[in-house]
């Protein structure tokens, strides 16, 4: 190699006063100990949509669980057809609908329906889907074919045209449990096809293999070191698919295939007043907005949780 | 090249001196994160001359990688440039217009980015990509002349077929032959500098060689200057004529690379030079003596308790220990191992062919390969995480074939893995503690108190406070991580150890103290190592035997001191001639 090393290119040593030297890897692990979920926690609470979107659940829920809190008139029994689509009169705030029920009273006491579906639907999902998604993903192989061309055959069929079918097929059974099942049969596929990807990304991390090294037996593996570590994603799409379940329910409500319409609920108030819609739109309207705001609360939740699982999605912003 | 003339004009400063390609005056560098302005690169300084080669050299984090971007203007995300002055032919790149600088890169500054796996994008044609960039720097303009080039530039980056291999897409090409289009890039407009941000770390080491031979005569006949990048101190001083050590995004010591490297003055700079197994593995070769042995030893027993490591003084105390076990029986046993994938589509592939080896109680077989050479396969046969297709691996007195259920469960705590990836190894949502202990709970090891009681030990047995039971990996660096999984590989007190990578993705610092940490373990635990690596310069610190495998097969097996002093296998000598810095010569 030709030395061509010119006069300012010397041999220079930095004093080391200015870089002193530091242990080498020195452990700096001050206050508390964080994790996946603290740091998704700390991340959550600094945001307003957050809170908006809480606040707003809780009163849901308090509203689905102490509907006389909220109001006195009773929905159904006080109904006096010279009140029909009548506007705000004292006591009845916002009016009232064909049948000259009170319309504030019937959206109070239809929340625990709404929420009620919701729930269901959504545990009922997140149990098949987990379940399935769990045991193909992680064992693959034929119980893996097994399992995913079943949720292909459920995920082929649109669910809430299958639920449209369960409910005319057994219309006299109708009732919160019989619409929740009929919603989530078919609803599950997609939170195992979730679950799924991510089990099959987790079960090759390596600790995974140090943990089968030791003798863990596989099924305690998956309980302990890959479902934990996939679960995020699921839920996730369990919040917004808690929505997604209310809207169904009233959608079905609406096509006249849900619940009887002696039951409370916000889509057989729309269903009801559609005929209406041009001399009382408010009669329309104004369970339209329960639902709007129940639902994008939930979706809005499930953004924020999504955001703060998923770092990728927070660099994206 | 074609403005050579032109080149040289502007060389000459105004009062005659020379003026350099690329002078860094007081750079800083910052990234604005949560809790402010965190600098990555305070107060550099570096010189480059026209034609010369300079290395920056530095663990990761110390702002090595940051002042290369900072140079072309490409800092990741949040990071600006916050003080200083970066002169390319005197022009201050700091104050370029995005549009400037669009003309500099490519043109004044070529750069060859680190990983060639990512770095091209898997669904364009080679062609169509060295094309892009050639348009992009308007060198040709005309599909034939841009074609032409095209093929002209990958034939100067050494792809001979290159008009064949125009129309093939990155999957079909090796990672060797991937970099090698990437610099074919980086030098597509002829520019005066060329920036390599560490261009061969993810390649094998024989391979490693043949690329960094052709870019240095590639630049050296274009007459460009080179500044590139690395952690590895043996390969910047073997490429470089001038040599920058950075430490903590300050330059700590620069100047002529051989002086720097035989006399290095600045205490890191020291520490580098002691922890680096490369150079490590040529001074064990040049102090044979007892007499140097010796003194390695004393100031291995001065600096034990402070933070100073280095690799010779842990080679020769293991020497001690050798020979005690060179009559121990063996404690593991491998005979005509074979391991046979069946490839959809593609018939049978032999991953790992007739492999037979022992390992004597308490010592270290190395097995060393490239990439693809089979030998994690061979580790994870051992660890029965996969089944052999055939042969036998007697482990303990036990045929590990006809071990199952209850036998196996207890085998296993005989026997236990650390792997490469620190960042993999250990799961995320468990703590510490929870860690170190799931061997003991798993196998039904003690108590909860006694169980707690044997986490402290280990964490102490690792060199990590007590104070890390509770909390989690994230936290952790990769070092300390790796430590971990020591700890937990060490709950069971088993009698094998399967180091599978274990210190390759660690800086040179922290894998000379986890070398040391295995060391000691096995001089105190009585510990059999299996170590496997694809770098040959650890080896000579760590291992008694070593194995050499190509192509599934063991080519060569010997002690340490043999395959060093006389390797007799063609495959061997290359691998030994790929360690960087095998051919310089040391002072000290």
């Amino acid at each position: 190699m030709p030395s061509n090393t010119r006069p300012d290119q010397q041999h220079f040593v930095a004093p080391l006063e200015e870089t002193p030297l530091v242990a080498i890897d020195k452990v700096k692990a001050e206050g508390k100990p964080t994790n996946l979920w603290t740091d998704a926690w700390a991340d959550v609470r600094g945001r307003p949509m957050f809170w908006i979107s809480s606040a707003l659940i809780v009163l849901v829920v308090i509203v689905a669980l102490f509907p006389g809190l909220f109001t006195q008139v009773p929905p159904n029994n006080d109904c006096q057809l010279s009140n029909s689509n009548g506007g705000p009169a004292d006591g009845h705030p916002l009016g009232f609908t064909k049948q000259g029920c009170d319309i504030y009273s019937r959206i109070i006491h239809g929340t625990s329906t709404s929420l009620s579906v919701g729930i269901i639907v959504t545990v009922l999902v997140a149990v098949l889907g987990i379940t399935f998604g769990a045991f193909a993903g992680f064992y693959g192989g034929w119980i893996d074919s097994v399992l995913s061309r079943l949720g292909d055959i459920f995920f082929s069929i649109p669910y809430i045209l299958a639920a449209v079918v369960i409910m005319s097929v057994f219309s006299k059974y109708a009732n919160v449990w019989v619409i929740s099942l009929a919603i989530g049969i078919f609803a599950w596929p997609a939170t195992a096809r979730v679950l799924r990807a991510e089990i099959l990304r987790v079960k090759n991390a390596d600790y995974v293999m140090a943990a089968t090294a030791l003798g863990v037996s596989r099924f305690r593996i998956l309980l302990r070191h890959v479902l934990p570590n996939s679960i995020a994603p699921v839920i996730v799409i369990t919040t917004i698919s808690l929505a997604s379940a209310i809207v169904a329910e009233a959608t079905l409500s609406f096509l006249g295939v849900g619940l009887p319409s002696s039951t409370m609920s916000w889509g057989n108030d729309i269903s009801a007043a559609q005929l209406d819609l041009r001399t009382a739109p408010q009669v329309l309207i104004l369970p339209s907005i329960a639902l709007s705001i129940t639902v994008l609360s939930f979706i809005m939740l499930g953004e924020v949780v999504r955001d703060a699982l998923d770092p990728k999605a927070r660099a994206r912003r | 090249m074609t403005d050579t003339t032109k080149a040289t004009e502007s060389a000459v400063r105004r009062d005659g001196s020379e003026r350099p390609i690329l002078e860094i005056k007081n750079l800083e560098v910052g990234f604005n994160t949560q809790n402010g302005l965190v600098k990555a690169v305070d107060g550099v300084n570096i010189t480059l001359y026209r034609g010369q080669s300079l290395a920056i050299v530095g663990e990761s984090g110390s702002g090595k990688s940051t002042t290369a971007h900072a140079i072309i203007n490409l800092l990741p995300g949040t990071g600006q440039v916050t003080g200083g002055q970066i002169l390319l032919d005197g022009q201050d790149l700091t104050k370029a217009s995005k549009k400037e600088m669009e003309v500099v890169r490519g043109r004044k500054i070529g750069f060859v980015p680190q990983d060639p796996m990512s770095n091209l994008n898997p669904v364009w044609s080679i062609g169509f990509q060295v094309e892009e960039a050639i348009k992009a720097n308007g060198i040709a303009t005309g599909r034939k002349e841009i074609k032409k080039r095209a093929i002209e530039v990958l034939k100067q980056a050494g792809l001979q077929d290159a008009d064949r291999r125009l129309k093939q897409f990155p999957h079909q090409f090796s990672g060797g032959m991937r970099q090698r289009v990437l610099i074919g890039m980086g030098l597509a407009a002829d520019p005066q500098l060329l920036i390599a941000d560490e261009p061969t770390s993810a390649l094998d080491v024989t391979v490693q060689r043949v690329i960094l031979d052709h870019l240095e005569s590639l630049t050296r006949e274009l007459g460009t200057t080179l500044l590139f990048i690395t952690h590895d101190l043996g390969l910047a001083a073997e490429r470089a004529e001038q040599l920058v050590v950075m430490y903590k995004g300050r330059v700590v010591e620069s100047g002529p690379s051989v002086e720097i490297l035989q006399n290095p003055q600045h205490p890191y700079t020291q520490r580098l030079v002691a922890a680096a197994p490369s150079l490590a593995s040529r001074r064990i070769q040049a102090t044979g003596s007892i007499a140097a042995a010796e003194a390695a030893m004393q100031s291995d027993a001065e600096t034990a308790a402070g933070d100073e490591i280095d690799l010779l003084a842990t080679a020769e105390a293991r020497a001690e220990l050798l020979a005690a076990a060179e009559s121990a029986p063996p404690a593991i046993t491998v005979e005509h191992l074979t391991k046979v994938y069946k490839i959809r589509g593609a018939g049978d592939f032999t991953a790992v062919d007739d492999v037979s080896f022992q390992i004597p109680k308490g010592t270290t077989m190395a097995l060393v390969g490239e990439s693809g050479s089979g030998k994690s396969t061979v580790a994870k046969m051992l660890l029965k995480l996969e089944d052999a297709t055939s042969g036998k691996i007697v482990v303990g007195g036990q045929d590990l074939a006809s071990v199952t259920g209850k036998q196996l469960f207890d085998l296993r705590s005989r026997m236990q893995p650390v792997f490469q990836d620190p960042y993999g190894s250990l799961n995320p949502l468990r703590n510490i503690g929870n860690t170190i202990s799931e061997p003991l709970s798993t196998h039904g090891v003690g108590d909860r108190a006694s169980r707690r009681e044997r986490v402290f030990e280990l964490l102490d047995q690792v060199s990590l406070p007590r104070t890390l039971v509770g909390r989690y990996p994230n936290e952790l660096s990769g070092g300390q991580r790796q430590r971990i999984a020591i700890a937990r590989a060490l709950a069971l007190k088993p009698e094998i150890v399967v180091l599978d990578e274990a210190v390759s993705a660690l800086d040179v610092l922290v894998q000379a103290q986890i070398l040391r940490l295995l060391a000691d373990l096995q001089g105190e635990l009585g510990l059999t190592y299996l170590f496997i690596t694809h770098d040959l310069a650890v080896v000579r610190v760590i291992a008694d035997h070593v194995s050499v495998m190509q192509r599934g097969r063991i080519v060569e097996a010997a002690t340490t001191d043999e395959v060093f002093e006389n390797p007799r296998q063609q495959y061997t000598q290359d691998l030994l001639a790929a360690i960087p810095g095998a051919n310089i010569e040391l002072g000290a």
